[in-house]
């Protein structure tokens, strides 16, 4: 391996040869590489959403249909399981601000389990304290913060779109109590606030929240709790499903469809047409070198070594086109990651996508090369000199 | 009916050659360039070897130096019967016999003069020092170690050629066969290229088999050789 | 006389560059590859946005008012008291018959029903419809069984649910929670999002989900499209209402806004990208064009000919590959994709959409548009190099 390192110079310079070619299919191989890695980190992101998903963490919502309500008194009886560590209901709030097309996502909650329950949440203590403490207390995240340039104590007139107040107004006053962040990634575009306040405030449906969220000590008894929770309701007026978090994230992409598929598809297609270049540029290479060829086989070039030789020059074009792409991909995705981390956490291009990506970039090599050296191959020297 | 092999002054003869066919297909046609040749070749000789189009010269080079297999013969060099070489081995036989000079030099033009005298070293053991060493030397041979790192466009053809002969030398082969190595130079620089061969031969023993239809580079040869039809038809000294 | 002269230069030119083409097969073929390749995804993605924009259009009447809580998206999130809901059916606009005005008050929620494709659940959304709820839809008619009785347990499945999920047919029961539900009929209503939907009665469908006497959306008949604006006037000023008033066909709309979005966006980059690709790959077969005829060009200079016919057929050679490559894509995506049935997540909804990929011949243009100006782009490069090419240079090759 080490000695054939010494033929480095001589294949660098026969690409040399048509500088403005060899830049071409450097380029378009660069480009292909980029979308590989580009859709590997779409993809990574994508199912990176599904793994921040707690796998200990269940979700139990009305059987029939999550648009429905179950009664409160459940989370008592659902806390009292073996296993479960902690339990908060939660309704969907419909909240907006200012303009009915600034929705935010907005949980009534028990805050101290709510806590317990989502512990890659960050906040100060003092102001956790400070919501704890006060009923008509929110906790938001860091991006809601910085949309409305809300500050710790403002009072804000948060609206629901489906709860009006006993009053009949549908402006609820809060506070902001606490602002939260999300160093792993995630989504900060929430708020939480107090199941109380807002059962006792709400018009109607009072005693009834929309799902509950529960946190189990151990993992591998995660489904089994699960079913146990929902034999405890079976046959009752309002039964349960309850699923992992995790579960609910996988099957919830499911829904919207196979992209893992189409990703593949559209970067199989490119590779293919890749596959075409640079077969082309290295066929145009040995036809344009055929003297050159005859001359090397005369100096004791085996007709094996000439083989290895157009496919060594091969693979190094795609190697070069290859591994920059994947490198501007890596890029890219770091200086992009801050500002998708909202939407996708973990848009960068894993490990596994550069080995992927160095098989295909030889694989590649290889294969376009293929003809062309078993041409070169063959050519007898005698034919080989005469031509000019 | 081919003419004896000339007696070699009781110097060995490297080379062996004893009636040696060579037939090209063209087509539907057979074509027989070489017709039962025998000839022995001297050590330390300087062979030019003549003849009109199409009498085989260069057929007869390229069999020499194992560029191309005969029909039927024996050609020997060295004592080693290379036409019952297999492909592999006479390559390898080729990288270490024999060096090759072209009428129209066949440089690689994407390499340097230096990178282009090392090629045939990449084939050897020889580490990098190695091998700068013998390319440096065989560079200073042909008077061109000034011009070492120009590649072959900024050469004039004379240059050129003398790189092409450093290129040939510099594994010291046994064999120098060379294809009409003046055809394409002036007569200043063909006279250059001459004097060396003749400095490589008198100085440094190498056997130079020449083809050349150029009577003025004949002259320079100790032997010459006609050609015709595929046999022999005269030897001159 | 000049005129002539040149184009007769440049037919010349470009003859000679037809005749040599079949010599140069391999490279120009990595160029119309190259460029088709592009254009086969773009319009891949395109036509999923426009299936999906068909499949929505269909639905949206102008004539139709929807009318749901302010600052709500969509009807899961809406919600209207009974008091509301009478005064939104009395405003001015809304076209009355002898029964009084057509509006249906609508109760919108989503229950589980296996695909017959894999047998896993998806989200069918189950509406409770007011009576006047079919003079609202396009084309309603029962096309098999019958409508179901207000107060019982009966539903309506669509055409679409029908085809689409199991555990539907006719005569058959389904329970959903606590309850039992037989389906008595099967509705179309137009080829709209409505054949998507499991309807029944809202007095009932409010009985079982304890809504009270609530409901969600208010559907209207308006007289005309230009009545929206007096409706919407009315409505969302009224001090006894927070109400927003939207077309029905402006609702869809909205409600496709992500989806289509995010294609344009994806769909976009990506083809910028590719394009990109596709560009240097068309730079490679062009130069390489250029530089196998530099002495037959440098021969026509020599003898006169201008600059300018050079370039021009070179770009001329140039976008005739990409458009080669352009219809090649475009054909194949059309004979592979189009019709081709799909469905993803509504997220205005929250449920299944079928859709079709829909092939139109408005993107078969836009494709061909772009591998137009690819194949351009790849040529312009080369082609000035030959025009500018030194003769004397040129003809050193001989």
């Amino acid at each position: 391996m080490i000695a054939l390192a010494r033929y480095l110079p001589l294949l660098a310079a026969s690409l040399r040869r048509k500088r403005l070619r060899t830049f071409f299919t450097v380029a378009s191989i660069l480009v292909a590489f980029l979308l590989f890695g580009l859709a590997e980190s779409m993809r990574f992101a994508l199912q990176s959403g599904v793994e921040v998903a707690g796998a200990d963490r269940l979700m139990t919502m009305h059987k029939v249909s999550f648009t429905q309500l179950l009664p409160a008194s459940y989370e008592s009886r659902i806390k009292s399981i073996d296993g479960v560590v902690a339990v908060t209901p939660q309704t969907w709030f419909g909240g907006w601000f200012q303009d009915e097309r600034n929705q935010i996502p907005t949980f009534p909650s028990k805050p101290e389990a709510y806590l317990r329950i989502y512990p890659e949440i960050r906040l100060p203590e003092d102001q956790k304290q400070a919501w704890i403490a006060d009923r008509a207390g929110i906790l938001i995240g860091r991006s809601i913060a910085d949309l409305f340039g809300w500050k710790v104590g403002d009072t804000v007139p948060l609206r629901s779109a489906i709860w009006p107040r006993e009053d009949g107004s549908e402006t609820w006053d809060v506070t902001v109590r606490a602002i939260f962040d999300l160093p792993n990634g995630g989504d900060t575009r929430q708020i939480v606030m107090h199941q109380d306040y807002f059962d006792e405030g709400k018009q109607y449906t009072k005693g009834l929240i929309g799902w509950y969220v529960i946190k189990v000590a151990d993992v591998d008894r995660a489904q089994a709790i699960g079913r146990q929770i929902d034999a405890m309701f079976a046959n009752s007026p309002a039964e349960t499903k309850t699923s992992s978090e995790r579960a609910m994230a996988q099957s919830f992409m499911n829904q919207i469809g196979n992209i893992g598929a189409i990703l593949s598809a559209i970067v199989a297609a490119v590779f293919f047409t890749m596959l075409l270049v640079t077969g082309n540029t290295m066929a145009q290479s040995v036809r344009e070198r055929t003297n050159e060829i005859g001359v090397l086989k005369t100096l004791g070039f085996s007709n094996p070594g000439v083989l290895g030789m157009v496919l060594g020059e091969s693979v190094l074009v795609t190697v070069i086109g290859g591994m920059t792409g994947m490198l501007l991909a890596l890029w890219i995705g770091v200086q992009f990651e801050p500002v998708l981390k909202q939407y996708l956490p973990g848009f960068r291009v894993p490990p596994s996508a550069f080995v992927e990506a160095t098989l295909y970039m030889v694989a590649l090599g290889l294969v376009a090369g293929a003809a062309p050296a078993w041409q070169a191959m063959r050519l007898r020297i005698v034919e080989a000199l005469r031509r000019d | 009916m081919s003419a004896q092999p000339a007696p070699v002054d009781g110097r060995p003869a490297i080379v062996r050659i004893r009636d040696l066919v060579k037939e090209y297909r063209r087509g539907a046609e057979v074509v027989r360039v070489l017709d039962g040749l025998s000839l022995d070749i001297a050590q330390g000789d300087f062979v030019a070897l003549m003849g009109p189009s199409g009498s085989g010269k260069s057929t007869l080079l390229n069999l020499i130096g194992g560029l191309d297999r005969p029909t039927s013969g024996s050609l020997e060099v060295e004592g080693l019967r290379i036409d019952q070489l297999t492909e592999g081995s006479l390559t390898r036989w080729r990288a270490d016999h024999v060096g090759f000079i072209f009428q129209m030099y066949n440089l690689l033009p994407v390499l340097t003069a230096e990178r282009n005298v090392e090629l045939p070293l990449l084939l050897t053991n020889l580490d990098r020092e190695q091998r700068q060493r013998r390319v440096d030397a065989a560079l200073k041979l042909v008077g061109l170690e000034h011009r070492a790192k120009h590649r072959p466009r900024e050469l004039s053809g004379g240059q050129e050629q003398r790189v092409g002969i450093a290129r040939a030398i510099v594994t010291d082969p046994t064999l120098l066969l060379c294809d009409e190595p003046t055809g394409d130079l002036d007569r200043k620089s063909g006279d250059e290229v001459l004097t060396l061969l003749e400095a490589l031969n008198d100085e440094y023993g190498k056997t130079i088999i020449m083809v050349t239809h150029d009577p003025h580079a004949a002259e320079r040869a100790h032997r010459v050789i006609h050609l015709d039809k595929g046999l022999l038809s005269e030897d001159r000294r | 006389m000049r005129l002539t002269a040149t184009v007769n230069q440049f037919l010349a030119v470009t003859a000679m560059n037809v005749r040599n083409l079949p010599s140069r097969l391999g490279t120009s073929l990595v160029a119309v590859v190259g460029i088709g390749g592009v254009v086969a995804v773009l319009v891949s993605l395109l036509s999923m946005g426009e299936g999906f924009r068909a499949a929505l259009d269909l639905s949206g009447r102008d004539d139709v008012a929807m009318i749901l809580r302010g600052g709500s998206a969509d009807e899961l999130s809406s919600n209207l008291t009974r008091e509301e809901h009478d005064v939104i059916v009395l405003a001015p606009g809304i076209v009355h018959d002898a029964r009084g005005p057509i509006a249906s008050g609508e109760l919108y929620t989503i229950v589980d029903l296996p695909m017959r494709s894999t047998g896993t659940g998806a989200n069918v959304p189950f509406r409770g419809v007011g009576e006047r709820a079919p003079a609202l839809r396009e084309d309603f008619r029962i096309v098999a069984g019958r409508m179901f009785r207000p107060g019982q347990n009966e539903v309506i499945v669509g055409r679409g649910v029908f085809a689409q999920f199991g555990n539907v047919d006719l005569g058959q029961e389904v329970t959903w929670g606590s309850q039992t539900w037989r389906i008595v009929g099967v509705f179309s209503a137009g080829g709209s999002v409505s054949e998507s939907e499991v309807w029944t009665d809202i007095v009932v469908l409010r009985g079982v989900y304890r809504r009270g006497n609530t409901v969600q959306i208010v559907r209207a008949q308006l007289e005309s499209p230009a009545a929206l604006a007096q409706v919407r006037a009315r409505l969302e000023h009224d001090p006894r209402l927070n109400v927003s008033v939207r077309s029905e066909r402006a609702f869809y709309a909205d409600q496709s806004r992500i989806l289509l979005a995010l294609i344009k966006y994806v769909g976009t980059t990506l083809a910028v990208l590719m394009g990109v690709g596709a560009v240097f790959a068309a730079l490679n077969t062009m130069y390489s064009a250029v530089s196998s005829r530099t002495r037959e060009i440098a021969t026509l200079r020599a003898l006169g000919f201008g600059a300018a016919p050079v370039l021009t057929s070179v770009l001329l050679e140039a976008a005739l590959l990409g458009l080669i490559g352009g219809v090649l894509g475009g054909v194949l995506v059309y004979f592979a994709l189009n019709g081709y049935q799909a469905s993803t997540l509504n997220w205005g909804s929250f449920s299944q959409l079928t859709f079709a990929f829909t092939v139109t011949p408005r993107l078969l243009v836009t494709g061909l548009w772009y591998s137009l100006i690819l194949g351009l782009v790849g040529g312009l490069l080369p082609g000035l190099r030959a025009a500018r090419m030194p003769v004397t240079a040129g003809l050193r090759e001989l």
